[in-house]
């Protein structure tokens, strides 16, 4: 079934810009990218919008559909009445440049500050042995598409520019998740977490879960474990004295603090 | 120099949030209701009074270390001397734990500190330094709240089968009452809450980099680990039910209300 759809698009760039209202005939089954598009094609010829795959899968065209951020590829226009006006705007997080496209660099600087995984020579037959029960938790986090949704909703850099020298957002506190549970590293990247990555400035109200289009636990599973990692090096005296005086946690013998 | 959503780099929009489906329900609920309980609770624990009815301690003044009415107290009164409520004695560890909860963190920032009320919607302070600063910093201790609250609910599952004791006139022997069951229900709720905490899943096992070589240990966080998907929500049941205990334990003592007894 065919229908009108009434849609508000920002258009402009750094300079400024205001919401702009289009109508455009939409089909069923179609979602608010394929609307975009035939906006572009038919109204808008110079609408910057940033997309590629169309399958939820690339993390290209994220935006804010009616202020919440999504994925326009993965928003049904099936799930808005047909009389409701859809607003899409780019993320309000990161810098405009034009239209719906932002850029995102904030998030490659903070890619670049993470420790790579250091891991151990191989075995003698030349292979890296590591056991599946081991390796389910990162593989979670392997899922991460970083379509920066995470990054754009969280409130810390959302509302608070100052906080983006100091803090890596809930899409890095998940690689650094994934490198501290790795059952092979070397590397002790508790110290790094909080005091590079500013892992205390998160304050656990779970909008990049809620957000995430891969449906990744991030803060129960990500966030939350290494809060109580660095707990355990930073702020818990029982676990100091532990070490102190020779009672080692064990399952951490083989790594290094940076 | 205007920062956030309306900063200079930021796409130019004048509203705070584009939202419009209401956003505003689950902050203005979780502020009402919490606050709601803070109150009660306050009243509750100054009051130092109609908090036993035999054999029913209100879970708020439990244990009873202060100078509590007789036979209130099943581990001594090594407190006598506490000038007030007994309930100030112990309080301050549930009370802990709830405040340091992740659960809760998330509860209160956007309920109560609106930082932010909502996902996408802007929060009101010009700063914020999270978690990084006296007194949130303090939020990183909330393991040692855990393994205080591992302690009050063992007391709370003593209390609970109390409530198979004899009522004032029963005869010795196993009794039981409308008030052992909402006892009974308190205890597991409040199980539930307590184990299915992140520090728990943590020390249980979440701490391990290698689960294949600490295979109890695995079982445990796995176990740990679906119940924390439900750690909110059991959050909420034992906040009410604790409340509920309480509120039984002030209606029987206080005389507004007699214990149906079963046998």
């Amino acid at each position: 079934m065919a229908y009108t759809l009434k849609m508000r698009l920002w258009r402009g760039d750094r300079s400024g810009g205001d919401l702009q209202d289009f109508d455009v005939e939409v089909e069923a089954g179609e979602v608010v990218l394929d609307a975009i598009h035939r906006v572009q094609a038919t109204q808008a010829g110079d609408l910057a919008v940033r997309w590629n795959c169309k399958a939820g899968k690339c993390g290209s065209c994220s935006a804010e559909v009616n202020g919440r951020p999504r994925l326009m590829c993965m928003t049904r226009l099936s799930d808005y009445d047909p009389s409701e006006t859809i607003t899409v705007t780019p993320m309000r997080t990161f810098p405009v440049i034009r239209d719906l496209v932002t850029d995102v660099s904030y998030n490659y600087e903070k890619a670049k500050e993470l420790p790579y995984a250091e891991l151990p020579p191989r075995d003698a037959d030349g292979k890296r042995r590591m056991m599946q029960e081991d390796v389910d938790r990162g593989q979670e986090f392997r899922k991460c598409i970083e379509c920066f949704l995470c990054q754009n909703t969280c409130h810390v850099v959302r509302d608070h520019d100052g906080n983006k020298k100091n803090f890596a957002g809930p899409r890095f506190f998940l690689r650094y998740a994934e490198l501290d549970m790795h059952p092979l590293d070397t590397v002790d990247r508790r110290r790094v977490t909080r005091e590079q990555a500013g892992l205390g400035y998160c304050n656990i109200t779970k909008c990049c879960t809620e957000v995430c289009p891969e449906g990744i636990h991030i803060t129960d599973n990500a966030i939350i474990p290494m809060k109580e990692r660095v707990a355990d090096r930073t702020y818990d005296p029982l676990v100091w004295l532990g070490n102190k005086i020779g009672i080692r946690d064990k399952d951490r013998d083989s790594r290094a603090e940076l | 120099m205007t920062t956030g959503v309306h900063g200079p780099t930021r796409a130019r929009i004048e509203a705070k949030t584009l939202r419009t489906d209401r956003w505003w329900v689950s902050p203005l609920t979780t502020f009402v209701v919490f606050f709601a309980f803070v109150v009660y609770a306050t009243i509750r624990a100054f009051q130092g009074s109609h908090y036993y009815s035999k054999p029913y301690l209100s879970p708020f003044y439990s244990p009873c270390l202060g100078d509590c009415v007789k036979g209130s107290s099943d581990f001594g009164q090594p407190f006598h001397w506490w000038p007030l409520s007994a309930a100030l004695l112990v309080l301050i560890f549930p009370l802990g734990f709830r405040l340091t909860c992740y659960y809760y963190r998330k509860a209160y920032f956007r309920g109560f500190w609106l930082s932010p009320p909502a996902c996408a919607v802007a929060e009101p302070h010009k700063a914020y330094t999270g978690e990084t600063r006296l007194p949130l910093i303090l939020n990183n201790i909330h393991r040692y709240f855990w393994y205080a609250a591992v302690v009050i609910a063992l007391v709370l599952t003593y209390d609970a089968i109390l409530a198979f004791g004899p009522a004032e006139g029963e005869s010795s022997g196993i009794h039981m009452g409308l008030g052992t069951v909402v006892f009974l229900v308190n205890v597991v709720l409040i199980w539930l809450y307590t184990l299915s905490c992140h520090s728990c899943r943590h020390i249980v096992g979440g701490k391990l980099r290698h689960f294949s070589k600490h295979p109890v240990r695995y079982r445990m966080w796995t176990w740990v680990s679906k119940q924390n998907e439900r750690h909110a929500l059991y959050a909420w049941l034992s906040l009410f039910s604790v409340a509920l205990a309480d509120l039984y334990v002030l209606l029987l003592a206080s005389g507004t209300f007699s214990d149906p007894r079963f046998f």
